[in-house]
């Protein structure tokens, strides 16, 4: 034992010592370039968006955002349609995620497959999809007018459609999760007397929670910036079904450059707590992966 | 509580895992179902404890057929192999499982809890994780989790298989212990036959999803049904010989065999252990082999001598005490002569 301690951080003062072997050259001058791609690519235009934002100063800017009522519903109405898109990810996530990691069944290759779908298919097909299935044209929109029922160019679709491309990623990050961890805490718990809830409750959620909550997450932040499907079943009512970055574009349209920049700086706001939020989980949950590999690995130390 | 087992069939797709399996396991024994990999062992103990279910065949604890009852109802303690610790719970927390999810009152918890950490001695341990603890550890939390919920049977899959020798070989005399001390009915798993003999008061050797004797240690060893069971058992030397008038005979070397007193040759297996076989520097008449020592091993309580025997170009394994050895003066290169204490022979028809 005590020599392969030894030998390894001989090892360490090896490599470091290869890779700086490389000319200064190169290792500057690829440095530039990933530095230059980052700053003018992303750096730039992220600066960009609130000194265009905050260019006309506070007042202007709180003025651009709660002043005009039609923006303010564009506000109000993503906040309304992102969390049902949230809570259906979740749901569909850790059903799909529990049936693929727990059981075998015909079919469950396809519907890992068919899981990512929403992630391949562009999101504008994704919202014509919608318009002929609840449009007026589609096969549901006569009956759903009879019954008094209005999807497409309302609420109900834009939720429809922000479910729709935001399908995939609760389930995706616990598949690795829970493969990775295994079900053998949870027949332990149904051994020790726990219930089916009791199980899930007490055991499966406090070992998936870093992953689950990284998919909630990630899943906001689609929803919150969904465009394209949105923009199909939406009509692009204004006051009606624009959502904060269909609002942003209208704006933008109208040559209304400040308010469109207020509203993106919102978004581009969002997005910035989502990714830092984001690297503290994957940090999180990368330990807990790490932890799960270690206490299922043979511990042969002495007690 | 007695726990039986009739007539247990259960297949994974194409691949039986148990054929036809009976098994009686009497009130407060400590059994166990010794077997190689495959053999269908744990599917058995998970059948009896709930977390499987046999495609035909009836598990009764006592005279109550529990076959179709879950894991929960069946309250049976279940130690896992890799123990299947709650990691984000504390060591006290892990304990007390059990009795949370039965709302049982929070202060008969923490005593029963303190009481099963000293029990299984990880007493002010309770506040570490599992990943805080070693190998053996882990396996008394598991151990104390399982009897947290006062089972009326105990069992244990692989309980030693993920520790290291020194500290399997303090957890068997330690288990053995505490057996005696709650006199509880369990069965453990394993496929260590020295494990089996050590621990237990009963064994059940399987093979193929099939039990292939069942009894005491001793009766187990001494009396192997088949070959099978002989060769599980530990080593031993196979010949292949004859019987004919009640002995039987390999080249020069003949044993009494009384139980094959007919008047015919035919051919069978003899299987003879290392520890019963005599070493001679001369031939004693028509019972020995002639044989020359390839290797010897003198490491250990007894020697180990390879011998190759000059007729025949087998292998042979002979253990003989440190004395023994000394007085003999064994050199490799040296011709001596083999003699078998015992013999168990084997219509061949039975030999894998």
């Amino acid at each position: 034992m005590a020599s392969v301690t030894h030998i390894i951080p001989v090892q360490g003062r090896v490599a470091p010592a290869i890779a700086s072997r490389d000319p200064a050259v190169v290792r500057w001058g690829l440095t530039l370039v990933a530095i230059l791609t980052i700053g003018v690519l992303i750096v730039v235009p992220v600066v960009n968006v609130f000194y265009q934002a905050f260019a006309g100063g506070l007042v202007a800017y709180w003025e651009n955002l709660v002043g005009d009522p039609d923006t303010l519903h564009s506000i109000l109405l993503t906040l309304a349609v992102a969390p049902v898109a949230v809570v259906a990810n979740l749901i569909f996530g850790v059903a799909a995620a529990w049936a693929i990691a727990r059981f075998q069944f015909p079919g469950r290759a396809l519907l890992t497959a068919l899981i990512d779908l929403p992630f391949s298919v562009s999101p504008v097909v994704a919202g014509l999809m919608l318009v002929l299935l609840f449009g007026m044209q589609g096969y549901f929109g006569p009956w759903l007018r009879d019954h008094g029922v209005q999807i497409i160019f309302a609420t109900p679709g834009l939720m429809l459609a922000t479910c729709f491309v935001t399908l995939p990623f609760v389930a995706r990050e616990l598949i690795p999760v829970m493969e990775a961890i295994g079900s053998e805490e949870e027949t332990a718990a149904i051994s020790l007397g726990a219930s089916g809830w009791q199980m899930f409750l007490r055991v499966t959620v406090p070992n998936i929670k870093w992953g689950l909550l990284y998919g909630i997450i990630l899943c906001n932040a689609r929803a919150i910036g969904e465009f394209g499907a949105v923009y199909v079943v939406s009509g692009h009512v204004t006051g009606r079904t624009d959502t904060m970055p269909l609002r942003v574009e209208k704006l933008f349209q109208e040559y209304n450059n400040p308010a469109s920049f207020a509203v993106a700086s919102l978004l581009t706001l969002l997005a910035l707590v989502t990714l830092l939020v984001k690297v503290v989980l994957e940090h999180k949950t990368r330990r807990d992966l790490a932890e799960s590999a270690r206490s299922t690995s043979i511990a042969g130390d002495a007690s | 509580m007695s726990i039986t087992v009739k007539n247990i069939t259960k297949r994974f797709g194409s691949f039986t895992a148990l054929d036809d399996v009976s098994l009686e396991v009497p009130n407060g024994s400590l059994l166990a179902l010794l077997g190689p990999s495959g053999s269908g062992k744990t599917t058995l103990l998970r059948i009896i404890a709930g977390l499987d279910v046999p495609d035909s065949g009836s598990v009764l604890c006592q005279d109550e057929d529990v076959t179709r009852q879950s894991a929960r109802d069946r309250n049976v303690g279940f130690v896992f192999q890799h123990y299947a610790l709650f990691r984000h719970m504390s060591v006290f927390e892990n304990v007390a499982f059990g009795m949370r999810v039965r709302k049982q009152p929070k202060k008969l918890i923490a005593e029963r809890v303190n009481e099963l950490l000293q029990l299984v001695r990880l007493d002010g341990l309770g506040r570490r994780y599992p990943a805080q603890l070693s190998g053996g550890q882990r396996q008394r939390v598991a151990l104390a989790r399982a009897l947290a919920i006062q089972p009326k049977v105990l069992l244990l899959d692989e309980p030693f298989g993920a520790l290291d020798a020194k500290v399997r070989q303090e957890l068997r005399g330690w288990l053995r212990r505490l057996h005696h001390e709650i006199n509880m009915t369990s069965v453990f798993v394993t496929h260590d036959q020295e494990e089996a003999f050590e621990v237990a008061d009963r064994v059940v050797v399987m093979n193929h999803g099939r039990v292939e004797q069942a009894g005491a240690p001793d009766e187990v060893f001494e009396h192997p049904a088949n070959p099978f069971v002989m060769d599980f058992l530990g080593n031993v030397n196979v010949f292949h010989g004859r019987v004919q008038n009640g002995r039987a005979m390999l080249g020069t070397m003949e044993v009494a065999c009384p139980e094959y007193p007919h008047q015919e040759a035919r051919p069978v297996a003899l299987y003879v252990r290392p520890h019963e076989l005599d070493i001679e520097h001369s031939a004693n008449g028509s019972g020995s082999l002639k044989a020359r020592v390839e290797r010897v091993n003198p490491a250990g309580s007894v020697t180990k001598v390879f011998l190759l025997a000059t007729d025949f170009e087998f292998g042979l394994n002979v253990e003989i005490s440190p004395e023994r050895y000394v007085e003999l003066a064994l050199k490799t290169g040296d011709t001596v002569y083999v003699s078998p204490r015992k013999v168990r022979v084997f219509m061949p028809e039975y030999v894998i």
